[in-house]
C-alpha cells in the first residue's frame, strides 16, 4: 500500500471531448475513510471524473490507482468487483422490477451468484437483507412497487441504495440529493453518513446543495472546466472568491 | 403451480378419447412451443430474433442425420444428440451475436438461419435437398412402440418432455441469471456497475434458447415423420415470433397456450384464405401490439382480478 | 435502397423491416405501369413510368405507415418497434399477392432498350450501367440535400438533438414524416429500376431486406457513405462468387458481413454510441 495511505489516487488524469475540456491533469488523493464533497458548475467535469474512476470513460492520459494497484482501463464490472460502487446523477434502475427485486438482485450479484440459473433469486435471507436496507433508506412503503412507478426522489434514493448494497470500500455518489425534497435531503444524508463512517467507507460525493456540502463533507474539492480550483475544509473552499464566482456567478 | 399441474393432467388424460388428427396437432403445438419458449426467454432480455428456426432446424436435421448416417434409431439417444448439437451451434454463433441488440441481433440471426436454409437446400447428397429426409418411427429406450398407439406414444413423450423443460425454464426465469437477463433489458449500465456481465447473461440465455428449440425440432420432426429445409426458412422463424407475442412473455406456460391456439386456428384459416394468411397474421400482431401487449396470457390475469 | 434504409434509421431511429416490401411494391408498380402503358415508339416513357411508380408508392405508403403506425411507438422498447414493422411486412407481402397475383411479372422492355455496350471486345448489357448511374446520382443528390439545403440542416439538427430542435421551433413530427417518406421513395426507386432485370415473384421483399441489411450492417447504421461502400462490397462479393462458385453467392454476402462485424461490430463507418450517464 501507498506510504501515505491514499486508498484512491489519480495521476495526471486528462480527458477532452473534442474541444471540450472535461478533465486536465487531475492528480487527486483520497484517504481511507474520508468523506469528500465535490462542487462545481455544470459541465465542469465532476461526472466525468467519476466515469473515469469507474472505467466507464477512458481517460486520454493519466493513471488511476486503488489501494496502490493500477486500475486504469478496467471495465466498470471489474472496478465494481474490486469494491468501488457508484450512484448516478440520473438514477439507473431496473424499471420493470420491483424495488425489492432491484435490491435482491444487487445482493445476489454481490454474493457472486449472477450466473446461478437453478436456485431462485428471491430467498429469505436476501429478502431480509434487502428489507433492512429499504428501511434504512425510508423506502419500505415502496417495496413492492415497480421501480418505474416511483416518484423522482424515491428513484434517487433507490439508486444510492443499490450502490450501497454492494458494501463497497469506496462509494462515489453523483448528486445523491438532487431531485430529493428539501426535507428528505438531510434525512438521506443523516442515514447514510453514520453508516458510511461506521464501516470506514471512503466516500466521494458530487453535490450542488451548499448546505449539504458544508454540513457533511470533511473536505471539499471545487471544480471548474476540468480543473480543481480550490480544495480544503468546506468553510475555506466555499468562502473562496474564485469558487463563489464560478459557482454562483458572483464573488 | 397447482393450476399448471392440473392443466398438465388434463393434457395427459384426455387425448386417448380425441380423434387422431387433434392429437397430432397437439403434439406439434407442444413441440413448437419449445422453440417459442426460447424466443420468449430472449424477449425477456429485450432480444428479438428472426432466425430462431435455425436451432429448430438443427434439432430436426440432427435427428435426420442420426437416423440416416449413424444408424441411431432410438428417439432418446437422438434427443441427447440434439441437445448437444443445439448447444454447440448456439454456443458458437452466440460468441458473435451476444454483443448485438435490437435490429442487428434480429437480422443477424435471420441471416444465419437463411444460410443454413441454403445449405440444406443445396447439398442434396447429404440433406436430400427440397425432398428432405424421412424420419422413421423411433425406438424408445430400445422398445418399438406398438403401431396402434404410435401417435399417442409420440404425443406423450412430447408432452412429458416439454413439461419437464417448461419447469427448467421456469426455474431459469426465477433464478439470478433469469433476473439479470430482465435487468439487461432495463438497464445494461447498471448491470455492469453491479458487477455482472451483460454479455455472459445474454450468451447463456442464448444457449438455453437454442437447446430448447433444438429439442422442439426433434419432437416435431418425429411427429411429422419427415423434415424439409423449410424448417429453417424465415417464415418459420416469423411464425415462432408471432406465437411468442400471441401467447405473451409473462409466463413460461404462455408459449404452450399460444402455440395450441395458433395450430388450430391455422388449421382452419389456411383452408379458407391461403392468400391472406400472412395479412391476417400481420393484423393480429398489430392488434396485440397496440391493445394486448401481454398476449393471450395477460387475459388470465384479467380473469383472476375479475373473480376476486 | 440501402441508402433509404440507413437514412430513415438515422432520423427516425426505427429500422424498418417493411423497407423490403416498399422496394417490392415499387418494383411491382413499376413493372405493371411499364407493361400497361409503356410504348415501343417512345422508350423514354418507360423510364418515366418507373420513376413515377416509385414516387407514387413512396408518397402514399410512406406517410401512411409513419403517421398511422410508427408514430405510436416512438420511445417504446426497440423490440416493439421492430415487431410493428414486422407486422407491416407481413401485411404488405399479401397486399402484393392480392394486387398482382402469385405468377411472375416480367417487364424487361426498359432493359432491352438500352441495348449492349461493347467494351474491350466484350458485349455488356447497357442497362446495369444506367442503373449504376442512377444509383450514383441519387446518392449524390441525397448527400447534397442533407449537407446543402435548409431541409437537410434541420434534419441533421433533429438527428443530433431532438429536444433542442423541438425547443427551437422545428416541427419534429413533420420532419419525421418527411424523412420517412423520402426513405420510402428511395426504397421504391430501387425496386422500380431493378425490376426490369428480374422477373418478379412474391417474397422478394423479404429477400431484399436481408441483403440490404447486410449492406447497411457492413457500412454502419446511419452512415450514407457506409451504405454506399457496403453496397459496392456486397456487389463485388456477389459477382466474384457467381463466377467462381455459383452456389455460394448468398454466402459471400454473409461471409463479408460476418468478417466485418467480427472486427468492427458497429460496421465500417458506424459510430459506437455510449450512453451519457
Ligand atoms: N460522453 C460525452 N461525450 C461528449 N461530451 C461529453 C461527454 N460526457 C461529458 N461531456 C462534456 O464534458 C463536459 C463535462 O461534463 P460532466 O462531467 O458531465 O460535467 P458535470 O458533471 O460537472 O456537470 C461537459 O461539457 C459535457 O458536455
Ligand atoms: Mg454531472
Amino acid at each position: 500500500m501507498d506510504p501515505v495511505g491514499a486508498v484512491l489516487e489519480t495521476v495526471g488524469l486528462t480527458k477532452f471531448f473534442g474541444m471540450v475540456r472535461a478533465a486536465e491533469d487531475l492528480s487527486l488523493r483520497f484517504q481511507e475513510g474520508e468523506l469528500v464533497g465535490i462542487v462545481g458548475p455544470n459541465g465542469s467535469g465532476k461526472t466525468t471524473l467519476l466515469n473515469m474512476i469507474t472505467g466507464y470513460v477512458k481517460p486520454d492520459r493519466g493513471r488511476i490507482r486503488f489501494q496502490g494497484k493500477d486500475i486504469t482501463g478496467l471495465l466498470p464490472r471489474a472496478v465494481a468487483d474490486l469494491g468501488i460502487a457508484r450512484s448516478f446523477q440520473m438514477p439507473q434502475l431496473y424499471l420493470s422490477l420491483s424495488v425489492l427485486e432491484n435490491l435482491v438482485l444487487a445482493l445476489a450479484i454481490r454474493a457472486g451468484r449472477a450466473r446461478g440459473f437453478w436456485t431462485p433469486l428471491v430467498r429469505v435471507d436476501r429478502l431480509d437483507d434487502a428489507r433492512r436496507i429499504l428501511v434504512q433508506f425510508g423506502l419500505e412503503e415502496h417495496a413492492s412497487h415497480d421501480a418505474g412507478q416511483l416518484p423522482e426522489g424515491a428513484r434517487k434514493l433507490l439508486d444510492v441504495a443499490l450502490s450501497f448494497a454492494r458494501r463497497p470500500r469506496i462509494l462515489l455518489m453523483d448528486e445523491p440529493t438532487s431531485g430529493v425534497s428539501a426535507r428528505d435531503k438531510s434525512k438521506v444524508m443523516d442515514t447514510l453518513v453514520p453508516v458510511l463512517k461506521g464501516t470506514g467507507v471512503t466516500t466521494i460525493f458530487v453535490e450542488h446543495d451548499m448546505e449539504v456540502v458544508e454540513r457533511y463533507a470533511e473536505r471539499v474539492l471545487a471544480f471548474d472546466e476540468g480543473k480543481v480550483v480550490a480544495s480544503g475544509s468546506p468553510d475555506a473552499v466555499l468562502a473562496d472568491p474564485a469558487v463563489r464566482r464560478a459557482l454562483l456567478g458572483r464573488p | 403451480m397447482a393450476i399448471a399441474l392440473a392443466g398438465l393432467a388434463l393434457f395427459l388424460v384426455v387425448p386417448p378419447f380425441l380423434p387422431e388428427w387433434i392429437t397430432f396437432l397437439l403434439t406439434l403445438a407442444w413441440a413448437k412451443a419449445l422453440a417459442v419458449l426460447g424466443i420468449v426467454l430472449l424477449l425477456r432480455g429485450g432480444l428479438l430474433t428472426f432466425g430462431h428456426a435455425l436451432y429448430y432446424a438443427v434439432g430436426a436435421y440432427t435427428a435426420g442425420f442420426a437416423v440416416k448416417f449413424l444408424g441411431v434409431h432410438d428417439g432418446l439417444v437422438v434427443l441427447v444428440l440434439a441437445v448437444v448439437t443445439g448447444a454447440a451451434a448456439s454456443a458458437l454463433l452466440g460468441l458473435l451475436l451476444a454483443r448485438y441488440r435490437g435490429m442487428h441481433f434480429g437480422l443477424l440471426n435471420l441471416a444465419f438461419s437463411m444460410v443454413l436454409y441454403a445449405i440444406l437446400l443445396k447439398f442434396y447428397a447429404v440433406t436430400g435437398g427440397t425432398d428432405g429426409l424421412r424420419l422413421p418411427t423411433p425406438l424408445l429406450a430400445g422398445v418399438k412402440p406398438a403401431a396402434a398407439h404410435l401417435r399417442l406414444t409420440i404425443y406423450y413423450v412430447t408432452v412429458v418432455l416439454t413439461a419437464l423443460l417448461l419447469y427448467v425454464a421456469y426455474r431459469f426465469t426465477a433464478s439470478p441469471l433469469g433476473y439479470t437477463l430482465r435487468a439487461v433489458r432495463d438497464n445494461e449500465v447498471r448491470v455492469e456497475y453491479m458487477g455482472a456481465s451483460v454479455r455472459q447473461a445474454i450468451y447463456c440465455s442464448y444457449i438455453v434458447a437454442g437447446v430448447l428449440a433444438s429439442v422442439g425440432g426433434v419432437l416435431a420432426g418425429f411427429s411429422v415423420g419427415h423434415i424439409v429445409p423449410e424448417v429453417s426458412f424465415w417464415t418459420q422463424s416469423g411464425e415462432f415470433v408471432f406465437v411468442a407475442l400471441l401467447g405473451g412473455t409473462g409466463s413460461v406456460l404462455a408459449p404452450v397456450a399460444g402455440s395450441i391456439v395458433f395450430e388450430f386456428v391455422r388449421n382452419y384459416a389456411f383452408k379458407y384464405s391461403p392468400y391472406t394468411w400472412q395479412m391476417t397474421l400481420g393484423l393480429v400482431l398489430l392488434i396485440i401490439i397496440f391493445f394486448l401487449p401481454g398476449g393471450l396470457w395477460s387475459l388470465t390475469g384479467m380473469v383472476r382480478r375479475w373473480i376476486r | 435502397m440501402s441508402a433509404g434504409l440507413t437514412f430513415t434509421y438515422g432520423v427516425v431511429r426505427i429500422l424498418n423491416l417493411a423497407h423490403g416490401n416498399l422496394y417490392a411494391l415499387g418494383a411491382y408498380m413499376g413493372a405493371w405501369l411499364v407493361l400497361g402503358w409503356g410504348s415501343n415508339a417512345w422508350p423514354v416513357l418507360s423510364y418515366l413510368l418507373l420513376f413515377l411508380a416509385a414516387v407514387v408508392i413512396g408518397v402514399t405508403a410512406g406517410p401512411v405507415i409513419e403517421r398511422l403506425f410508427l408514430r405510436r411507438v416512438y420511445g417504446k422498447a426497440e423490440e416493439i418497434q421492430i415487431l410493428l414493422t414486422f407486422s407491416i411486412l407481413l401485411i404488405l407481402e399479401d397486399v402484393i399477392k392480392l394486387a398482382w397475383g402469385v405468377s411472375p411479372l416480367f417487364a424487361d422492355k426498359p432493359y432491352t432498350y438500352m441495348g449492349v455496350v461493347r467494351l474491350g471486345g466484350v458485349d455488356y448489357a447497357g442497362y446495369p450501367f444506367l442503373l449504376t448511374g442512377i444509383a450514383v446520382v441519387t446518392g449524390l443528390l441525397l448527400w447534397l440535400v442533407v449537407t446543402r439545403t435548409r431541409f437537410g440542416k434541420v434534419l441533421v439538427s433533429v438527428i443530433t438533438d431532438r429536444e433542442m430542435s423541438a425547443a427551437l421551433g422545428v416541427n419534429v413530427p413533420r420532419i419525421y414524416t418527411l424523412a420517412f417518406t423520402l426513405g420510402a421513395v428511395f426504397a421504391a426507386l430501387g425496386g422500380a429500376f431493378t425490376a426490369p432485370m428480374f422477373s418478379l415473384v412474391p417474397g422478394i421483399g423479404a429477400e431484399v431486406i436481408v441483403v440490404s441489411f447486410a449492406v447497411v450492417a457492413i457500412g454502419g447504421l446511419g452512415s450514407i457513405g457506409g451504405a454506399a461502400l457496403g453496397a459496392v462490397l456486397v456487389g463485388l462479393a456477389r459477382a466474384t462468387a457467381v463466377h467462381l462458385v455459383p452456389e455460394l453467392d448468398l454466402f459471400a454476402i454473409y461471409l463479408i458481413m460476418a468478417l466485418v462485424l467480427l472486427f468492427r461490430p458497429q460496421g465500417l463507418f458506424g459510430q459506437v454510441e455510449a450512453r451519457r450517464i
